[in-house]
C-alpha cells in the first residue's frame, strides 16, 4: 500500500525547488519549515490510510450512470466528505474565500500524494481548483460571492468544458453557442464531450465552466467566451434552487481512472427549465474566454504533470515491495539466500535493481522539474514587477516539461513496475496493471504531450528572444559546477555527466532557436518531442544533483548519480534526433501518403 | 475541568525496527518518529470530552528531546489547547517520568490525567500506575470507555476475561486502551492554528527531579528469524508431526 514519501517530498521542496530559501526570506508569512513538515506529514497520512484503500474499489466498480445521475463507488462520498472536512480542498485557495492561501509549491506536493493514492479521486478536486482560480481572477464580484466559498470548502465541485467532438487539440473549431439574454445572463446550447466529473453525487451542486461562441463572435479562438453554468441554479440566499438545463447524457467506458466519470454534457436541450437554453453567466469579457483559460492553463498542466510523478511513485513502491517478497533464481551476490530458501528475492538481481532504480530516478527528475515549476509560479505571484516577469517566463518554460515529461515517465514507470511483477503484473489482483491503465490518460489530456513539445519549441524557447532559455542553461551549468565542487563521494562522476548532458541541451537549443528565428517551423517541429525529453533529462538530473548537494543528502545523491550515469547519457542520442532527424523523417513521411 | 495528557515521542509504528550492530539498543538514526499510538488515543479522548462539554481545557505534556515538540504540535493540531515540554536527552525510565508528571499535575491541578496504557517502544506499561501511586489518586487502567461525571467517573476496562466496569473518584489517572476510540486526523486549519498555541518549555530541575537511570540494559537483540513453513500432505502427517516433531500433542 502507498505510503507518502514525506522526506523525499520535503527534500525536493526545500533544496531543489527553493522553498527553504523562500521561507527564510519570509516570503510566505507565518509559514515555516516545521509547519510545512506537519502539513506534509498529515496529508501523507490521510492519503495513505484513507484514500489509497479506496482506489481498488474505485477501479473495480467505477462511476455508474443511471437516468442521468452518476453514482460514485462505495465509500467515495464519505471519503470525499472527510477529505473536505480536513480542509485539504482549500489548501491553496484564496483566504478571502475561506482558503488557506498556501503556496502552489505546497499544493503541488499535496496533489502528488492524493494522486499517488488514487488518481481518479484526486482528479475531481483538481478541476475544482482550476475553477476556483478562474473565478477568482476573472469573475465579477457577484459570481465570486455566490460560488467561491462553496467551491473552496468543497461543498460544490467545478468542471472544465472545452472539448467537443470536432474540437480537441484545436479549439478554433468550437461550436457550442451562447446567446445574450435581456436580463444580462446568457443561454448556452451545445454538446461537450469527455468532461471529467461532469456529473456525480459527491456534491450538492456542480459548477461547469463552459467555452462557447456568441452569435456575432469573430471566427477562431478570438471568438470564444467563458461561461459559468451551474447544474442547479442558485437562489438569492445561496441555497440550491431549480435544475438548470444541463445534463450528462452518457459516460465513457475507458482504459483507466474508472471512478472518474468522463461525461458527455448536453446544454440547452430543453430537458429542464421552461425557457430554451442552459442559463450561463459570463466570466471575464465577451470573446476573451480563451485568455481566461490561459491564465490557469499553466497550473492545470502542472497539476496533470503531478499525476505522472504520483503514479510513478506509487508504481515504484508497489514494485519494490513485490520484489522483496517474490523469490526466483539465485542472484550472483545474494547473501540472504541462506535464510531458509534456495531462491533469492528478485530484488537482489541486478536487472531488477536497474529497473527499480530507473523508476525511482525518473520519478525524482520529474518531481524536481515539477516542484521547481510550482516555485516559479509562486515567485511570479509574489515577486516585484521585474523579478515577477522573470519568474513568469521560468514557469512558462518549465510547464511543458512538467506536464509532458512527468506524464511520459508516469506511463514508463507504471509499465516497468508491472514488469517487475512478472506475470502477476498482468493480473489485476496486484494493482500494478491498474496504475498502468490510470497513467495512460495523462499524456493525452490537458494538451497532448505532442502539443506540449510544440509549445516548448515554438513559444517557450523564443521568450525574450531566446535569452530566458539561455539564462536557464547558464543556471544549470552553475549548479553542475556546485556539484563538481561538492565533497560528496556518493556523487561519483555525476558532475562530468551533467556537463555533457548540458552541452547536448545547449547545442540542440541553439539549433532549434535558429530554425525558429529563420521561420523554419517544420524543421524545428520534427525534433520537438525528442528535444522535450532531452531538455527534461538534463534539467531534471541537474536539479536532482544540485538538491542533493544543497541538502547534504546522501540518499538523494545516490539517486542523482544513478540518474546522471545511467539515464542521462540518452541525451546524446536525443540530440542527434533533434539536429539530424529531419531529413529521414520527411523522406519516410512519403510512406504515410498524407494526402491519400 | 482540566484534562492533562502526557504524550511520548517514539519510533513510528510503521518503521521496521533495527537493532544497533553492537547490541546496545535500537537504531534511531534517521528513523521516522511520531506520537505513541496509545497516547494519540488518549489525546483524542480528552478532546472528545472537551467537545462534549465535560472538560474545558486539554493540556498535553511531553518529556523527551527538543524534537518532542513535533508530537506536541501534533496533539495541538488535533485540538489540545496548550503544551508543556520538559526537555530531557537520552532515555527516561517510567519512574522518572511519573515523578515529573506528578510535578506537572501539582502545578496544573487537572481533574483527570489520561495516558496511553503503554508506549510502543519499551512496552513498559508502568507510568500511569506509578503516577497514581505517587499522587495517591484513583486509577483506571486499560480504559475502553470513559463516562465522565462531575466528581466521579465510570470506566470500562479491558481485562483478560472480558470487560470490567469500575467507578472512580476524581481526580483520577486513566490509561487508554486500543478500543477507546479512533483518533482523528488533524485538519489543515487546525495544523495552521497549532503553530500559534502556547508551548511552554521546562526542565526536570523546575520540578526538583533528577534524571537518573535505575535500570541497566545488558543487551538488545532482534527476534529470531521466522523459519519458513512446510506443507503437509494430509491430516495424518500433520498429527504425526505435531506429536513426534513438535511434541505438542
Ligand atoms: C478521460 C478523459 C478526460 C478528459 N477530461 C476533459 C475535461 O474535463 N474537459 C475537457 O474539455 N476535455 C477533456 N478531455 C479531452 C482531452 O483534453 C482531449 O482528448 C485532448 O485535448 C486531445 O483532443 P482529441 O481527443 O480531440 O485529440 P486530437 O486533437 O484529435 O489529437 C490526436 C493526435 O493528434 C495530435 N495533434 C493534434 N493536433 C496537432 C497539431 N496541431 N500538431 C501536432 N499534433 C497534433 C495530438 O497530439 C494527438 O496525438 C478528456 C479526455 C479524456 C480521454
Amino acid at each position: 500500500m502507498y505510503r507518502a514519501p514525506v522526506k523525499e517530498i520535503a527534500h525536493t521542496l526545500n533544496h531543489v525547488a527553493g522553498m527553504k530559501k523562500a521561507l527564510e526570506e519570509g516570503l510566505y508569512g507565518d509559514l515555516s519549515e516545521d509547519l510545512v513538515d506537519a502539513i506534509l506529514e498529515e496529508a501523507g497520512r490521510f492519503a495513505g490510510e484513507e484514500v489509497a484503500p479506496l482506489a481498488r474499489i474505485g477501479d473495480e466498480k467505477g462511476a455508474v450512470l443511471e437516468d442521468g445521475a452518476v453514482t460514485m463507488p462505495p465509500g467515495w462520498r464519505e471519503l470525499y466528505r472527510n477529505w473536505c472536512e480536513g480542509g485539504w480542498n482549500a489548501l491553496a485557495a484564496p483566504q478571502e474565500w475561506g482558503g488557506q492561501g498556501l503556496p502552489m509549491t505546497l499544493a503541488v506536493a499535496a496533489l502528488e500524494m492524493w494522486n499517488s493514492s488514487s488518481m481518479a479521486f484526486a482528479l475531481g478536486p483538481t478541476l475544482t481548483m482550476g475553477a476556483i482560480e478562474a473565478l477568482d481572477r476573472h469573475a465579477s464580484e457577484d459570481l465570486k460571492k455566490t460560488y467561491l466559498e462553496k467551491l473552496v470548502s468543497g461543498e460544490w465541485a467545478g468542471t472544465m468544458n472545452l472539448t467537443e467532438p470536432q474540437a480537441g487539440s484545436d479549439l478554433n473549431a468550437l461550436k457550442t453557442r451562447a446567446e445574450r439574454s435581456p436580463d444580462g445572463t446568457y443561454r448556452i446550447f451545445g454538446q461537450k464531450i469527455f468532461i471529467t466529473y461532469g456529473e456525480h453525487d459527491l456534491t450538492d451542486n456542480i459548477v461547469h465552466l463552459v467555452l462557447a461562441r456568441l452569435p456575432d463572435a469573430p471566427a477562431g479562438t478570438r471568438g470564444i467566451s467563458l461561461f459559468l453554468v451551474p447544474k442547479y441554479l442558485v437562489d438569492e440566499d445561496g441555497s440550491v434552487g431549480p435544475r438548470n438545463d444541463a445534463f450528462c447524457a452518457s459516460i465513457e467506458h475507458k482504459l483507466g481512472i474508472h471512478a472518474s466519470p468522463t461525461c458527455t454534457m448536453i446544454y440547452g436541450d430543453g430537458k429542464y427549465g421552461d425557457q430554451p437554453g442552459a442559463v450561463g453567466w459570463l466570466i471575464g469579457e465577451e470573446n476573451r474566454g480563451l485568455a481566461c483559460m490561459f491564465t490557469m492553463m499553466n497550473n492545470a498542466r502542472l497539476a496533470v504533470g503531478m499525476q505522472g510523478v504520483a503514479v510513478a511513485e506509487a508504481a515504484y513502491q508497489k514494485a519494490l515491495a513485490y520484489a522483496k517478497e517474490r523469490r526466483q533464481g539465485r542472484a550472483p551476490n545474494d547473501k540472504g539466500a541462506d535464510k531458509g530458501d534456495d531462491m533469492s528475492p528478485i530484488v537482489s538481481h541486478p536487472d531488477v535493481q536497474r529497473t527499480l532504480l530507473t523508476m525511482k530516478a525518473m520519478t525524482q527528475a520529474a518531481r524536481a522539474i515539477a516542484y521547481s515549476c510550482a516555485h516559479a509560479m509562486d515567485m511570479a505571484r509574489l515577486g516585484g514587477s521585474e523579478t515577477a516577469a522573470h519568474w513568469q517566463e521560468r514557469a512558462n518554460l518549465l510547464t511543458p516539461l512538467a506536464k509532458a515529461f512527468s506524464t511520459d515517465i508516469g506511463v514508463e514507470a507504471a509499465s516497468l513496475g508491472l514488469q517487475v511483477h512478472g506475470g502477476m503484473g498482468y493480473i489485476e489482483e496486484t494493482g500494478a496493471a491498474a496504475l498502468y491503465r490510470d497513467a495512460r490518460i495523462a499524456p493525452i489530456y490537458e494538451g497532448t504531450n505532442g502539443i506540449q513539445a510544440i509549445d516548448l519549441v515554438m513559444r517557450k524557447l523564443p521568450q525574450s528572444g531566446g535569452d530566458h532559455v539561455r539564462g536557464f542553461i547558464v543556471e544549470l551549468r552553475e549548479t553542475a559546477e556546485r556539484v563538481r565542487g561538492a565533497n560528496m563521494p556518493e556523487l561519483g562522476e555525476t558532475a562530468s555527466r551533467l556537463a555533457a548532458g548540458i552541452d547536448d541541451l545547449e547545442e540542440a537549443t541553439d539549433h532549434l532557436l535558429s530554425l525558429v528565428a529563420d521561420g523554419k517551423a517544420e524543421s524545428a517541429l520534427c525534433g520537438a518531442t525528442p528535444y522535450l525529453r532531452l531538455f527534461s533529462l538534463a534539467a531534471g538530473a541537474t536539479m536532482a544533483a544540485g538538491g542533493a548537494v544543497a541538502g547534504s543528502n546522501a540518499d538523494a545523491a545516490r539517486v542523482a548519480r544513478f540518474l546522471a550515469e545511467n539515464l542521462l547519457p540518452e541525451t546524446a542520442a536525443l540530440k542527434r534526433q533533434v539536429i539530424a532527424g529531419e531529413d529521414s523523417l520527411l523522406a519516410a513521411a512519403g510512406l504515410l501518403d498524407v494526402n491519400g | 475541568m482540566k484534562i492533562l495528557v502526557p504524550v511520548k515521542r517514539v519510533i513510528d509504528h510503521n518503521v521496521k525496527i533495527r537493532v544497533k550492530t553492537d547490541g546496545s539498543g535500537v537504531d534511531l538514526a534517521n528513523v521516522k518518529m511520531s506520537m505513541n499510538p496509545f497516547d494519540e488515543i488518549a489525546v483524542e479522548e480528552a478532546i472528545r470530552l472537551k467537545e462534549a462539554g465535560k472538560a474545558d481545557e486539554v493540556v498535553v505534556v511531553s518529556i523527551g528531546p527538543a524534537q518532542a515538540q513535533d508530537v506536541l504540535r501534533t496533539a495541538l493540531a488535533m485540538g489540545a489547547d496548550r503544551a508543556i515540554l520538559i526537555t530531557v536527552d537520552g532515555t527516561v525510565e517510567p519512574l522518572t517520568v511519573a515523578k515529573l508528571l506528578k510535578g506537572v499535575a501539582e502545578n496544573e491541578q487537572p481533574g483527570l490525567v489520561i495516558l496511553g496504557k503503554q508506549a510502543i517502544d519499551d512496552d513498559a506499561n508502568q507510568t500511569g500506575q506509578m503516577l497514581a501511586a505517587l499522587l495517591g489518586w484513583s486509577q483506571a487502567t486499560f480504559a475502553s470507555r470513559i463516562d465522565l461525571g462531575a466528581d466521579r467517573a465510570k470506566v470500562t476496562r479491558e481485562v483478560d476475561g472480558g470487560l470490567q466496569v469500575i467507578d472512580v473518584r476524581l481526580p483520577a489517572i486513566m490509561t487508554a486502551d486500543l478500543r477507546l476510540n479512533q483518533p482523528r486526523y488533524a485538519s489543515l486549519p487546525n495544523i495552521m492554528k497549532a503553530k500559534k498555541k502556547p508551548l511552554e518549555q521546562k526542565t526536570p530541575q523546575d520540578f526538583g527531579v533528577t534524571v537518573e537511570a535505575r535500570l541497566r540494559v545488558l543487551r538488545t537483540e532482534e527476534p529470531a528469524v521466522r523459519q519458513g513453513g512446510i506443507k503437509v500432505a494430509n491430516t495424518a502427517e500433520l498429527f504425526d508431526k505435531l506429536k513426534n516433531e513438535a511434541g505438542v500433542i
